[in-house]
């Protein structure tokens, strides 16, 4: 692998580890209630239009972005099966954490059994907190601070009664462990990130809900990210979409990732795997770190998997990923990505508004 | 409860951490000064799996204060594989527990002290996640979507 070299670190804009870093273990969660898109057409517009997606993932009343993590990293380390205690640092990227101030790193840290020695914090880029902590890892590790570092992404997102956010703002994510590349199911080749400061999506404190920027999300702000990610990361690593045998992208519903996916060169096929907002939504800082664990879970020693996550205000992560040859000892440690998936249970809209606290008391 | 006691327990809680009596092997849960079973000085800390069975079963219908909201739960006693009985809430039923199911430990919100208080976590059974193990499971999944 190429090493980062000083001489060159104004032409290259990649982000690279002095020695070799990858995903050492993984963990999907999404929790079991799900809202048909069809029941908040049926409450809000008379059952006229159709949503962006089939149905949407919901967490029980027993669940926040707390408990949702400490099962997606216990996932993570039942297949990396690595004494909690060598971790050094548990970050969660998140924009619905369950306090205002006091982290959910340290909750989350305390559960695995990973404290005291250890970094904890939380992180914060709307729906790219998730890969902000995967990146920050990389480095923690890539450095030579820390062995290993736990990265999550997970949200359980809101949208206001009425909003067309509603249909598709879910509850999800995933956690990764990243360690060093000889004991990794897939090592990071390379990974960039394109930001600038943009106002398409936003929550001021206190609000209970965000408000965005109804079509300036699409074009200035998500497929202008999302692309320039995806094309300097080919560019710099000189590389062909048809080199890769997945790709993963940020999720807000299905209609973006694709034309996305497609505008960068990208295949239906290649997408395929990892697009799983139909099915659960848009899972903010989990959504691309989702997609990529349902992808872990089948992948083939070798494999090839391009990522690129975005966050509003704005900004894209992207990553390359190589699969190696311990990826297939570890998929069927931990539930996958699709077990969580297929336990569904359906709910209505009453239902979700009390789940979600949306009654007033 | 006061804030130290729910701190000082967080272990407990958290990750159902007992002890092995180093006289007698039982498993103790939660942590005693003296062994249950043979009354000698308890030993060192162990973790439980977080596996067991649904031993017996009461629907609350009329929470106490910090629980309302969540109303109606099942309380179970859970027999853990490791002999213990644990008391602990039931989470994300689908339809009426039985005696003698099978239920894996997860950490959910315990309850909350208002809106401003803290937010307590700890262990909660749900029945245990059906999960592919083998490959061809887990490609007849992603060629059904
Ligand atoms: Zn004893």
């Amino acid at each position: 692998m190429k090493r980062n070299n000083h001489s060159e670190d104004t032409q290259d804009p990649l982000l690279k580890t002095l020695i070799e870093v990858g995903i050492v273990g993984y963990g999907a969660y999404v929790p079991r209630y799900r809202l048909p898109a069809k029941e908040v057409s049926r409450v809000w517009t008379g059952g006229i239009g159709a949503g962006p997606i089939l149905e949407k993932s919901v967490p029980g009343l027993d669940e926040d972005v707390a408990t949702m993590s400490i099962e997606a990293a216990r996932n993570a380390l039942a297949r990396a099966q690595i004494d909690p205690g060598l971790i050094r640092a548990v970050w969660v990227g998140s924009e619905s954490h369950p306090y205002a101030v006091k982290p959910t790193s340290t909750i989350v840290a305390e559960a695995i059994g990973a404290t005291p020695h250890i970094q904890a914090a939380d992180w914060e880029f709307a729906c790219k907190a998730g890969s902000e902590t995967m990146q920050a890892a990389i480095g923690f590790v890539g450095s030579g601070m820390a062995q290993y570092a736990l990265a999550i992404g997970m949200d359980t997102a809101q949208g206001r009664p009425g909003d067309a956010l509603e249909y598709t703002a879910a509850a999800g994510g995933a956690a990764y462990l990243i360690g060093p590349g000889k004991d990794s199911i897939a090592i990071f080749e390379a990974t960039y990130s394109y930001v600038t400061d943009t106002p398409d999506f936003w929550r001021r404190p206190g609000e209970m809900y965000p408000s965005h920027g109804d079509r300036f999300t699409g074009e200035p702000a998500y497929f202008k990210h999302v692309g320039a990610a995806g094309r300097a990361m080919l560019e710099a690593l000189d590389a062909q979409p048809g080199d890769f045998d997945y790709a993963v992208f940020h999720q807000p519903n299905v209609k973006f990732p694709e034309r996305a996916a497609k505008e960068l060169g990208f295949t239906q096929d290649q997408i395929e795997t990892g697009l799983l907002a139909g099915r659960v939504g848009n899972v903010y800082a989990g959504s691309s770190l989702l997609g990529l664990a349902a992808i872990l879970d089948e992948a083939k020693p070798g494999n090839r998997i391009f990522f690129v996550s975005y966050g509003s205000g704005a900004g894209s992560d992207a990553m390359v990923l190589r699969v190696t040859d311990l990826i297939a000892e570890r998929q069927g440690r931990a539930p996958k990505t699709c077990d969580y998936i297929a336990r569904r249970t359906e709910i209505d809209y009453a239902t979700y508004a009390r789940y979600r606290g949306k009654l007033a008391t | 409860m006061e804030l130290p006691q729910h701190w000082r327990l967080a272990d407990q809680r958290y990750r159902l951490i007992g002890e092995k009596c180093p006289h007698c092997e039982a498993s103790i849960f939660p942590p005693h000064d003296v062994c249950p079973e043979c009354s000698k000085p308890a030993g060192s800390l162990y973790t439980f799996a977080g596996t067991g069975t649904v031993y017996s079963h009461t629907t609350i219908i009329d929470a106490p204060e910090g629980f309302d909201g969540q109303e109606p739960y099942v309380v179970a006693m859970i027999k853990l594989d490791e002999g213990p009985l644990v008391t602990a809430q039931l989470t994300d039923l689908d339809g009426p527990p039985e005696i003698g199911m099978p239920v894996e430990m997860v950490t959910r919100k315990l309850r909350t002290d208002g809106d401003a208080g803290i937010i307590v976590y700890g262990y909660k059974f749900r029945t245990a996640l059906e999960h592919h193990q083998d490959e061809a499971a887990s490609s007849q999944d992603t060629a059904g979507k």
